[in-house]
C-alpha cells in the first residue's frame, strides 16, 4: 500500500495532502521550476513578492475549482481555450479588486498582474491536476501550489531587498537610518547596500544561485538513491528546449536526405 | 511629419534597447532560455517573434480602439487579447502554410511555441497602458520584438562558445545561462543613457 500514499505520508487527494504537496513536495518555484517570469520580475521587494504570490494563489485556487467542476462538460478538443477563458476571467477579477482596494501594490506590479494568465503554473495545474480530479482536492491543490509559490518568491524578494537596499518588508535594518538602536545600530548603519541586487541583473543572479543550490540538493539525493524525477530542469522552458532540439534534428535529417 | 518620424525612431530605440523586453522587463523568458542553444534556432525564433508580435500589436490596438474603448469594455482587455493572440497565431500559421510556403518553412515550427510567450500579451497590454495609437503600437511592437531577437541571438552566441567550458557540476545548464543573462542585463543598462 506504500505506493498509494501521497505526499509526506498523508492519504492521497485529501485537502491536507494536497496543501503540503504544493508547499513542499512539488513546490512550483523551487522543485518544479515553472512560472519563472514573475519570479524574476516582481521580486525586487518582499512585499511585491507577497502581493504577486497571493494574487496568483487566488486565481489558481478558484480556476482549479471551476475547471474541476467543468471537467466532464468541457470537450477534450476545446479544453485549452476553455481553460484560458476561465483563468483570464479570474485574473480580470483580481485586477479589478486590486485597482479598487490596493492601488499602490497594483501600480508596483503593473502589467504582471494581467500576465498571471500566461503563468505556466496555473495552466500546468489545470491540465495536470484539476482536469482529472474532484472540486475539493483541486481547490486545495491550487491553495497549496499558490502558497508554495508565495513563500518562494517572498523569500527571494526578501533576499534581494535585504542585500540590495538593507530593508526587510520596507523596514530599514542595514545601512543608514536603521531602526536598530544603540551600538549594534551604529555598526549596522555602516552597511553599503549592493544596489545591483534590486536591479534587473540581481534577479538573474539570485535565481541562478537558487537553482545551483537545488541542483546540489538533487545530486545529493540522487547519490543516496532517492527518486529525483520530480525536479524540473529549470524554467518552463524544458518543453521548448525539447521542441528546439527536435527542430535541429529534423534539419539535420533533411540535410542528410538532400545530400 | 518630420517630428512624428523622429518621435517614432526614439520610441523604437527605447523599446528595443533601453527597455529591452527580456533583460529589463522579464517578458518572454521561457523562449529566451529554452530556444537559445544554437544561433540558427535563436534567429528563427526571433524572426517568428517579430512577425507575430508586430501583427498582434496591430490587431490588439485596432480592437481596443474600435471595439473595447467605444463600448466601455476596456476591463475585458485581458480576456480578449489572450484569445485574439491565440487565434492569430493559429490563423497566421494556416495562411502561411497555404500561401507563403517559403516563409512557413522558415518560421512554421516556431509559431506554436509563441502562443505561450508572455511578451506578446505583455506588449499588447503595455501599449494600452501607455495610451499609444495604432501606428505607435505597431512600431513599438516591432521594435520590442527586434530587441528580443537581439538579446536571444547574443545569448545563443555566448552559449555556443561556453559549451566546451569546464563548469562546476551544480552550475551546469540553467544557472550558467542565468548568470550570463545577468551580465547581459548589466551591459544593457548602459543603453539607458540613450533615453
Amino acid at each position: 500500500m506504500e505506493a498509494k500514499k501521497g505526499a509526506l505520508g498523508f492519504k492521497q487527494n485529501t485537502p491536507l495532502e494536497r496543501f503540503f504537496n504544493g508547499l513542499v513536495v512539488e513546490n512550483p518555484t523551487l522543485v518544479l521550476m515553472i512560472g519563472m517570469c514573475p519570479t524574476l520580475a516582481v521580486t525586487s521587494s518582499a512585499i511585491n513578492g507577497l502581493g504577486m504570490g497571493l494574487a496568483t494563489t487566488f486565481v489558481l485556487a478558484l480556476s482549479n475549482a471551476v475547471i474541476a467542476a467543468l471537467r466532464k462538460t468541457i470537450p477534450n478538443t476545446v479544453r485549452i481555450p476553455s481553460f484560458i477563458v476561465v483563468i483570464a476571467s479570474f485574473v480580470t477579477l483580481v485586477q479589478l479588486l486590486m485597482q479598487a482596494y490596493l492601488p499602490a501594490l497594483n501600480a508596483a506590479l503593473g502589467v504582471y498582474i494581467p500576465l498571471i494568465v500566461v503563468n505556466c503554473i496555473i495552466f500546468g495545474r489545470a491540465e495536470a491536476y484539476a482536469s482529472k480530479n474532484g472540486i475539493v482536492p483541486a481547490f486545495f491543490d491550487g491553495i497549496g501550489m499558490g502558497i508554495g509559490f508565495t513563500c518562494a518568491i517572498t523569500c527571494i524578494g526578501l533576499v534581494r531587498e535585504f542585500i540590495g537596499g538593507g530593508t526587510a518588508f520596507d523596514v530599514q535594518i542595514l545601512g543608514e537610518g536603521t531602526v536598530v538602536p544603540g551600538a549594534v545600530g551604529s555598526f549596522l548603519s555602516t552597511y553599503q547596500p549592493i544596489s545591483i541586487f534590486i536591479q534587473q541583473a540581481g534577479a538573474f543572479f539570485v535565481l541562478a544561485f537558487l537553482i545551483t543550490i537545488m541542483n546540489k540538493v538533487k545530486m545529493n539525493l540522487a547519490a543516496k538513491g532517492k527518486d529525483t524525477s520530480k525536479f524540473g530542469e529549470g524554467c518552463c522552458s524544458s518543453a521548448e528546449e525539447a521542441a528546439a532540439d527536435k527542430i535541429m534534428a529534423d534539419k539535420a535529417k533533411e540535410k542528410e536526405a538532400s545530400e | 511629419m518630420g517630428q512624428t518620424i523622429i518621435n517614432l525612431v526614439g520610441m523604437m530605440i527605447t523599446a528595443s534597447l533601453v527597455n529591452n523586453v527580456v533583460l529589463s522587463q522579464f517578458l518572454g523568458l521561457c523562449p529566451f532560455l529554452g530556444v537559445s542553444k544554437k544561433t540558427d534556432t535563436a534567429l528563427g525564433m526571433g524572426a517568428a517573434c517579430i512577425f507575430v508580435i508586430t501583427m498582434a500589436s496591430l490587431v490588439c490596438s485596432i480592437i481596443y480602439k474600435f471595439i473595447l474603448n467605444p463600448l466601455d469594455l476596456s476591463y475585458l482587455q485581458t480576456i480578449v487579447f489572450i484569445l485574439v493572440i491565440a487565434m492569430l497565431v493559429q490563423f497566421v500559421e494556416m495562411i502561411l502554410k497555404k500561401f507563403v510556403v517559403s516563409l512557413y518553412q522558415a518560421l512554421g515550427v516556431y509559431l506554436p511555441l509563441i502562443t505561450t510567450n508572455c511578451a506578446v500579451l505583455g506588449v499588447a497590454l503595455n501599449n494600452v497602458t501607455d495610451g499609444y495609437g495604432i501606428l505607435e503600437s505597431t512600431v513599438v511592437g516591432f521594435a520590442t520584438a527586434v530587441g528580443f531577437t537581439i538579446a536571444i541571438v547574443i545569448l545563443a552566441g555566448l552559449r555556443e562558445k561556453m559549451e566546451y567550458n569546464d563548469i562546476p557540476a551544480p552550475f551546469k545548464g540553467m544557472p550558467m545561462v542565468l548568470l550570463t543573462s545577468g551580465l547581459m542585463a548589466i551591459a544593457f543598462t548602459g543603453f539607458s543613457a540613450l533615453k
